[in-house]
């Protein structure tokens, strides 16, 4: 889908650094992140893999309309995926474009999502060791994420405490397609746990909760599955203020990632309406829904929302505050944001500032 | 008829109605008082079939609208007994009478709809439409319907709209938000081709018939979260109806969204759009932008309105709509939206409140069209 490349520009020291709150790194090969596995788990994951809720192992339902999902350009000239080489990273992303500080957030091994939750916890804690070993203490300008077992909150509790006293690792990952809404109770000691280690919780597109991808019936082409990430959000931001999260959990901080955010004022105008229609079902809900949103709720701007007139997104950053919007390029996906070229001209410089760098550097303590 | 009815029938304001238009109401809810009721519309073969299995004394009713709940019925429209809309002469007054609509079309939301046998559903659906003839559409003039059709079974839902056809007052043809597939997958296609046929826009209307959990991530714990999710449901049929080729097969077809809201409308094109841009050689029979095929297919009801607290803010939402054409006037009586009959918001009642009350719907549904100009002719 890239057609273009631009030769990186040798003066990136003289403009705007940028904090890129979504840049997937992968290993090389699954022997790079199994060394980390126990004994036991090393054999379980050669001889068992991945035992996962879809049909293929090695991909969605959907095949992607790039190779890795990636830029045609994101390939390592010394072979490895996309993402796997640290020096080619910096030299395509990390340099160029200005990154002061990148959060890394794994996706290809689905840790989170194993059926086996033994392993699921095994193979997240061996996940954060390798971002520790192969990306962290080797590269200052980089940050991870906690991955736990989603579906096993005793577990990801305790891999959050073991986290919990290295800086380096600034946040909890979550996928939003879990086995049930992540704002019903079994999920409340990860959430939990993430506020009292005082890390934000990230919810990056994807997971395997095991449902359907639309709430009408599988679709038939990736286009849609691609954009039913976007009413996954949805449902997930609607269960986390409606469960009452916020209520029980007032120091929670949330950020969605790499799902927009066009569509959550009006997700909010619906929720506070409705909510008048029906609170007397949720009396444990003190204020408008959209109040919660609006104190613990932040959103990654990949991949930004284009209306057909540019402007109209001002409308929308007015209305959530550009306070809440964190720069993301989504690197080395084929649906990468060019941080040069994102957001056109509808962003003062001061404005500029603060979301591709500001708001980041406030909400991670930067 | 009433002179009152007689004026609305005609277009014009009735004396004290609330618009300076007389309204089509493109969503209200008449009720089947019960399954008893439907009897006498059955063949000998399921009406035994009905009583043996005890099924007369159901109410099939949907879990996605619960009739207890004073959230989904305004307290002051909820009939003394009975089911809330089974109360013909309450539901003239109150839903008829009081807006001075012209027009209502009845959405008659029944669990026979969406039965997993499909013949026991192609059966509720045609005792059903023949109790809508009778009961409803007999009664009073203003009265216009939709064709209820088994939803698993385009063959039976196929043969169902050819028979009702012939009664110009079923003007649409009616489905549920939440069904078993996406609704622009080709399996359906023979049910629009049917539809464009006879003139019958399809209506898409809140609801699910739980075939799938309500959200993409499982089962919510709260009624509340269900009907949020609606507009998700309605978001992925859209999309659904664009990206399998249904409106570039069906150049005619038009869909209306009921209970949808529509102030998600234009974030969604915004994202389709630029996914379209993206990754379009996957489906090359989309030749126009998605936002371009929305506006011309797509048309909402009004209620609910889901606005932004702030008057500014909804005006700039209805801009970005990009379309005078698209709202069409509802009340969604009896499920309580607003306040005695302030069903037009503020910022639709100005210059483009003709179009919303009564020209859109006209508009996109011929047969009140041919039938609104008979009437002018001959009243």
């Amino acid at each position: 889908m890239n057609v273009a490349v631009r030769e990186p520009r040798a003066d990136a020291a003289q403009r705007l650094t940028i904090v890129d709150c979504d840049i997937h790194p992968n290993p090389r090969s699954p022997d790079e992140v199994r060394q980390f596995l126990p004994q036991r788990w090393q054999r379980h994951s050669a001889v068992f893999g991945n035992l996962s809720r879809e049909m293929y192992s090695d991909t969605i339902g959907y095949p992607r309309m790039a190779p890795a999902i990636s830029r045609g350009d994101a390939w390592p000239p010394g072979g490895g995926p996309p993402g796997s080489d640290l020096e080619f990273m910096r030299r395509q992303h990390l340099d160029p474009n200005g990154v002061e500080i990148g959060n890394l957030i794994p996706l290809t091994t689905r840790g989170p999502d194993q059926r086996n939750l033994d392993y699921a916890a095994a193979l997240c804690t061996a996940l954060n060791d390798w971002q520790l070993e192969y990306w962290l203490r080797k590269e200052p300008r980089l940050r991870g994420s906690v991955m736990v077992p989603a579906e096993d909150p005793a577990a990801a509790v305790a891999e959050i405490e073991r986290r919990a006293d290295d800086p380096l690792f600034v946040q909890v990952l979550l996928p939003p397609r879990t086995g049930e809404p992540l704002g019903r109770r079994r999920y409340r000691p990860t959430l939990a746990a993430a506020a009292a280690a005082n890390r934000p919780v990230a919810i990056h597109v994807g997971g395997q909760g095991g449902h359907c991808v639309t709430s009408t019936g599988w679709p038939s082409y990736y286009i849609e599955e691609h954009h039913s990430n976007v009413q996954t959000m949805q449902s997930l931001l609607t269960s986390l203020v409606v469960e009452g999260v916020f209520e029980d959990i007032p120091g929670l901080r949330i950020v969605l990632i790499e799902s927009g955010f066009a569509w959550v004022p009006p997700l909010c105008w619906r929720l506070d309406s409705q909510w008048k229609r029906f609170r007397e079902e949720v009396p444990h809900l003190k204020l408008l829904p959209s109040e919660y949103v609006r104190r613990s709720v932040w959103f990654t701007t990949q991949p930004l929302d284009e209306p057909e007139r540019p402007r109209d997104l001002i409308d929308v950053v007015s209305w959530l505050g550009l306070d809440r919007l964190l720069l993301s390029t989504d690197y080395p996906h084929w649906d990468y944001d060019d941080p040069r070229q994102v957001f056109g001209g509808i962003l003062n410089a001061r404005e500029k500032a603060q979301v591709y760098r500001d708001n980041a550097k406030a909400f991670y303590g930067y | 008829m009433t002179g009152d009815n007689a004026a609305a029938a005609a277009g014009v304001r009735a004396a004290g109605a609330p618009f300076a238009v007389a309204p089509i109401d493109c969503d209200i809810h008449p009720a089947v008082p019960g399954i008893r009721a439907l009897l006498p519309y059955f063949d000998e073969l399921w009406r035994e079939m009905i009583v043996l299995r005890g099924i007369d004394k159901l109410a099939l009713s949907l879990t996605s609208y619960p009739t207890g709940a004073p959230a989904t019925v305004r307290p002051d429209w909820r009939p003394a007994s009975g089911l809330p809309g089974s109360d013909l002469g309450l539901l003239q007054r109150q839903a008829l009478d009081a807006f001075g609509s012209q027009f209502a079309i009845c959405n008659v939301l029944h669990g026979g709809q969406l039965l997993h046998s499909e013949d026991m559903a192609a059966a509720f659906c045609s005792a059903i439409n023949q109790w809508i003839a009778r009961e409803l559409l007999d009664r009073d003039p203003r009265l216009r319907a939709s064709i209820l059709i088994p939803l698993e079974s385009p063959g039976m839902a196929v043969e169902e709209i050819e028979r009702c056809s012939a009664d110009p007052r079923f003007v649409q043809v009616l489905f549920y938000a939440m069904g078993e597939m996406p609704l622009g997958r080709r399996r359906f296609w023979p049910i629009y081709e049917a539809a464009v046929k006879h003139g019958l826009p399809i209506g898409v209307h809140a609801g699910s018939g739980y075939r799938h959990p309500p959200t993409t991530i499982g089962w919510p714990s709260y009624f509340m979260e269900d009907y949020i999710a609606q507009s998700a449901a309605f978001e992925t049929q859209l999309l659904s109806f664009v990206t399998e080729g249904a409106f570039a097969k069906f150049p005619e077809l038009k869909v209306v969204f009921i209970e949808s809201g529509f102030t998600w409308l234009p974030a969604f094109m915004w994202r389709a759009n630029k996914t379209w841009r993206g990754v379009r050689a996957e489906v090359p029979w989309v030749k126009e932008a998605p936002p371009d095929l929305v506006r011309h297919h797509l048309r909402l009801t009004l209620q609910p309105v889901d606005p932004p607290a702030d008057p500014k803010a909804f005006e700039r939402v209805l801009d970005q709509l990009g379309s005078e054409d698209m709202l069409l006037f509802s009340t969604d009586y009896p499920h309580g939206h607003f306040e005695g009959t302030d069903a037009l918001p503020e910022a639709l009642a100005g210059s483009v409140a003709e179009k919303v009350l009564a020209g859109n719907a006209l508009a996109t549904y011929p047969r009140l069209r041919q039938q609104q100009s008979v009437r002018e002719i001959a009243p």
